[in-house]
Parts: C-alpha cells; structure tokens; sequence
C-alpha cells in the first residue's frame, strides 16, 4: 500500500479531481446555504436602499475569473432590479463591457423588460486608466465619463442628472477579479470619504484574504469567493425567488456541490501525502 | 522524465482531444440532434441616410434552444447560426486542449495557448484604440474630424483641447523604447508615470491600508452583549489583537529574535502560516469554481448532458441515471 501511495501517478490525482467536480455537477446536486454575517450585510445594505437610489456597478473581472465572479454579477444586477434601484454599469478592465452587456441581456431584458435604458440603467463602459480612474470620479465623475458605451453624450441621458462624483451613489457594487479591483476602490474612492461612500464588494477567493481587513470599517459587505455567491444568491432566492427560478440565479449555488467534494478529496490527499511523508521518513527513505 | 515519457504523455494529451471531438460529434448526430447549436434571433434593421440612400443590417440577437424553436414554430425569424455555433465549438475544443496538458505538454495545448495569447493581445489593442486614443486623444485634439469619421455622437460644442498635446507628446517618447539608440528618451515618461502612481498610491496607502486599519485593531478584549459576556466576540478580538501584535513583533528587525521575543516572533510565523493557509484554501475553493465552470459549460451547452438553466430540450444523464438511483 505504502508503495502505491508513494509512486501514485499524478494523472490519477487529476482524474480523481475532474470526477469529484464533474459527477455533482451532472447529478445536479444544490446543497442548502445558510448566509455568513460578512454576506448578510452587504445583502442587507442593498436592502436598505429606497427604490430610486444610486448604484454604481463596477465590473472589474474578465473571462478568467467569470467561474467565480459571473454568479455575483448576476446576483447583484437582479438584486438592484428587484430594488428598483437606478444602475450606473462601468468596467475598469478591457473586458468589462461585455459582461455589462450580459447582464443587460440576461437579466434586464429578459426578466425586467420595464426598465428603460438611461432612466433606470446606463452603461458607461469602459475607462483605462486603472485607480486614476478611481480618483478621477471620486470627485469629477462628468469629466471622465463625458458619454455612455453608445457614445451619448451623459448630459442627454435622463438618470445622469444630479450626478457629480461618487459621493451621489448610495452605493458601490463592485466585482474584482484583481488589480484593478476592490483594492483600489477602498484605497481611491472610500478613503476619500469614508463617511459618504459605502462600498459593497465581490471577489474571487485569492483576493478575500486581503480585503477582509477592509471590512466593516471600509466595506459593508463582502462576498468571498464561489461560496460568498452562493450565500448571496440564497438570501436574493430567499427574499425575491418565484416559481420555476431561472438556473442561472443560482449558479453558485449549483457550483458548491463540486466544491464540497473538490475539498473533500483535496484534504484527503493533504492527509494521505503527509502520512506518505511520515510513513518514508520512518523507513528512513525522506 | 526522459523524451519517451514525455512523448508519450503528449500522445495521451492529444489522444484525449480528438476522443472528446468524436463523442461530441457522435452526441451531437446520434443522442442529442441538434447539440452545441447557438441560435439567434434575427432583426432586420433599415436606417435612411440624409443623402436618401439606406443602410441596412442584421442584427443577431443570443436567444436559447428552447426560445429559437419556439419562435421558428411560430413562424418567427430564428435559426441556428453557424458562426456562433463554430465559436462554442472552438470554445469547448480549446478548453480540451488546455486540459490536455494534465496529460502531458503536447502541440495541441500550444496553440490553444498560442490562440490564447494572440486573441488577448489583439483585444487589448483593439480596446485600447477604439476606447481610449479615439475618445480620450482624437476627439479632444480633432473634435470635428473625430466626429465625422469615429464619434457621431460627439457633442458639436467640443472644442480643441491643447493640453492633450503633452501626453500626445509623452507616448511618443515611450515608444521610442523600440529604436535603440535614442530609447534612453522613454525613461522620461516612465520616469513621469511612475512619479505619479508612487504619489497616489503613498496617499491612499496611509489612508486605506494603514491609518484607517488602527481603529480597527483597537479592540476591547472582554466583550459584554445584551446578555452578559459574548464570548465568541471576546475571543474573536483577543485572537485580532494579539495576532496583529505577535506579527508585528516577528517583523521587527532591531531586535535579536531570542528569548521572550524569540518566542512572541516564532507565535508570529505560526499566524503567518495560518494566514498563508486560510489564503491557499480561498485559492483551492477558486480553482475548483473555475473548473467546474468550465464542465458546466461543456455538459450544458455543448454536449447537453445536462439544463440547468431550462435552454435547451435534453436533460437525458439524469433522465437515465435517476432509476439507477432509486
């Protein structure tokens, strides 16, 4: 036995990994989530906005990242349209847009076909310039942004009156996949003014470990990783869910069973190549 | 790993490519007509010009399986389209090519690869004119001509902006990083770009990550609740406080780490250690999200061994599994 753990093949450790993610996802397995309070919150700050109010949505994450970040985004936007909250979508990477443009499709158009472009959502696109952009609109907004991703001028469109700089968003919704990111919008915008901007952020699991400093003081809430998405997308089910709920308002929901068995079989290996390990020091073969 | 070995694992890398391609293709013809098909809806569009000619277009609009048969039923303008239908294609055979390096580094994964980068690069390029030079550069400095040829949109009170000139100016001098005998020159903008980042990010630096994470850290130990001592606050604030101390100690260099201060410094290690962990763990749970991203994407809409999201008319793995499991 020894042996064979010893000269395992790695290729068998992969395909032991690709079952362990494919076979839930093919059973179509949807483990219950219960919301964490770091989750709660940033559900409840939405909650707590009147229907009208400002949302600055950043989608700040390319195709790289969608796995993780695509199930928030998606959350997010329905949770805004259900609020009724006025949407102000824009992208500091390359690839933004076309996730915006998803959103539009996927979840405006198809199920709030009342909304109307320029009154209750915009699409700003794209802006280089990476956390310059952040400091820019922290207080000229007008200046950086002169027309939406459909080249009208903002002074034409209806939602962008009364709106200067960041501080008359009630709230930033941001999805990071990195650099620049949630980083950059509690270093750039927040720290600006901390006491007008509130900032809700989701982001992949390699980020979490750094912004969870940022919270509650920074951030309001965050959503860590696929499991952050799942827990929000359960409260978003929970508080909005019809009958026959579309699949993709709980794909992160549906990504957690993979998860569950990814880890079990991961921690199995941890434990297995230390008792290997162990095992071969004892023979004196370490 | 000698040439045999690692010839051999390429074979199984792209053995494992072109055996996907087959059942795809096999479940696409025989167990699920019609699989991997995108359908759109189609929009004829007519806009007049003022010279009274018209332009006319095609709009394709994303519509689901289900949706396109549907509407194609009711006589309405939908049908597979066979551009899009290529793409999700290439999509699911490149994601096969990237998996195939688990088997062994092989040609296929080096032009998935290969495919990759270009594609990046070219959007980048892409974006990068069409997003910033045309808006950010032309419209400022040739507002009529930009709005003529690029922008038609583009307010007619623009006026000409003559401070666009310095960093017109500027990104000429960086390129001339590509002739070596004056590229000293594109030290200047770099020297410039990064002055101002080291600038703006020392500022919000202090603020974000340092003065405004004092308060934060300031906890009282012993927490009192509504209902007496909250031990689970206590203790959460106690672990804070004295991890952000032991931490600070082992980065603290004036002092020889021995004794006392060798073992409050050796405590640190142990919370960067946990730290390390906590993060390798977000990191494993973000992995495995991407994987199964991709499978999804591969049963769902390539193959439709599965439908999760009601798009399209085959759920038969479950269909066929769920008596073996009752």
């Amino acid at each position: 036995m020894y042996e064979f753990l010893r000269d395992l093949d790695r290729r068998v450790i992969f395909s032991l990994m690709a079952l362990a993610v494919a076979v839930p996802i093919l059973l179509q397995i949807t483990p219950p989530e219960k919301a964490t309070p770091i989750v709660r919150d940033a559900f409840e700050t939405i909650e707590a906005l009147e229907e009208g109010d400002r949302v600055y949505m950043a989608f700040d994450f390319d195709p790289a990242s969608a796995g993780e970040l695509q199930p928030m985004a998606t959350a997010f936007v329905r949770h805004a349209c259900e609020k009724k909250l006025k949407i102000y979508f824009t992208a500091l990477w390359p690839v933004g847009p076309q996730f915006i443009k998803n959103a539009e499709r996927d979840v405006i158009s198809r199920d709030f076909p009342e909304m109307v472009y320029g009154e209750d959502y915009v699409d700003l696109g794209f802006k280089t310039g990476n956390e310059g952009v952040i400091k820019l609109v922290a207080n000229d907004l007008r200046t950086q942004y002169p027309q939406d991703a459909r080249g009208t001028p903002i002074d034409d469109i209806p939602m962008m009156a009364g709106v200067a700089s960041i501080r008359d968003f009630d709230v930033i919704m941001n999805v990071s996949a990195g650099y620049p990111g949630t980083k950059e919008w509690v270093q750039y915008a927040v720290a600006s003014a901390p006491d007008d901007i509130k900032l809700v952020a989701g982001c992949t699991g390699v980020q979490a470990p750094l912004l969870y400093p940022y919270y509650p003081q920074q951030m309001s809430g965050l959503l860590a990783a696929i499991k952050g998405a799942a827990e929000y997308e359960s409260l978003v089910l929970g508080k909005y869910g019809r009958e026959n709920e579309p699949g993709m308002y709980q794909e992160g929901l549906r990504r957690m069973a993979p998860q569950l068995s990814g880890h079990i079989l991961m921690v199995g290996l941890i434990f297995v190549g230390n008792l290997v390990y162990f095992m071969a020091r004892k023979r004196g073969e370490a | 790993m000698n040439h045999a070995t690692r010839r051999g694992n390429a074979t199984f890398g792209v053995l494992l490519v072109l055996i996907g391609v087959s059942i795809a293709i096999l479940n696409a013809v025989a167990f699920h007509p019609g699989a991997g098909t995108q359908w759109t809806k189609r929009t004829e569009h007519v806009h007049t010009l003022e010279d009274g000619s018209d332009v006319r277009w095609t709009e394709h609009e994303a519509v689901s399986v289900k949706e396109g048969r549907e509407m194609a039923a009711l006589q309405q303008d939908a049908a597979p389209l066979l551009s899009r239908t290529a793409g999700l294609w290439g999509a699911a055979i490149l994601t096969l090519c990237i998996f195939s390096f688990l088997l062994g580094d092989n040609p296929l994964y080096k032009a998935a690869e290969a495919i990759v980068v270009g594609a990046s690069a070219a959007y980048w390029m892409v974006i990068g004119f069409w997003e910033t030079i045309v808006p950010n550069l032309f419209a400022g400095l040739f507002p009529d001509w930009t709005r003529a040829n690029f922008m038609p949109k583009l307010s007619a009170e623009a006026s000409v902006d003559f401070l666009l000139l310095i960093p017109l100016a500027l990104s000429v001098l960086l390129l001339l990083r590509l002739a070596p005998k004056i590229g000293w020159i594109s030290r200047w903008p770099t020297a410039f770009i990064i002055g101002v980042f080291c600038g703006l990010r020392f500022i919000s630096s202090l603020e974000a990550d340092f003065l405004s994470q004092i308060g934060p850290t300031i906890k009282p130990l012993i927490v009192m609740g509504e209902n007496g001592f909250d031990l689970e606050s206590s203790f959460s604030n106690i672990v804070l406080v004295l991890g952000t101390l032991v931490c600070l100690v082992y980065f603290f260099f004036s002092v020889e780490h021995k004794g006392a201060v060798g073992k409050v410094a050796r405590s640190g290690i142990w919370m960067l250690m946990i730290t390390f962990g906590a993060a390798f763990g977000y990191t494993v749970m973000g992995r495995i999200a991407l994987l199964a991203g991709r499978f999804e994407f591969l049963f769902d809409d390539w193959l439709w061994l599965i439908d999760p999201k009601d798009a399209h008319p085959a759920q038969v793995f479950l269909q066929t599994i769920a008596p073996m499991l009752t």
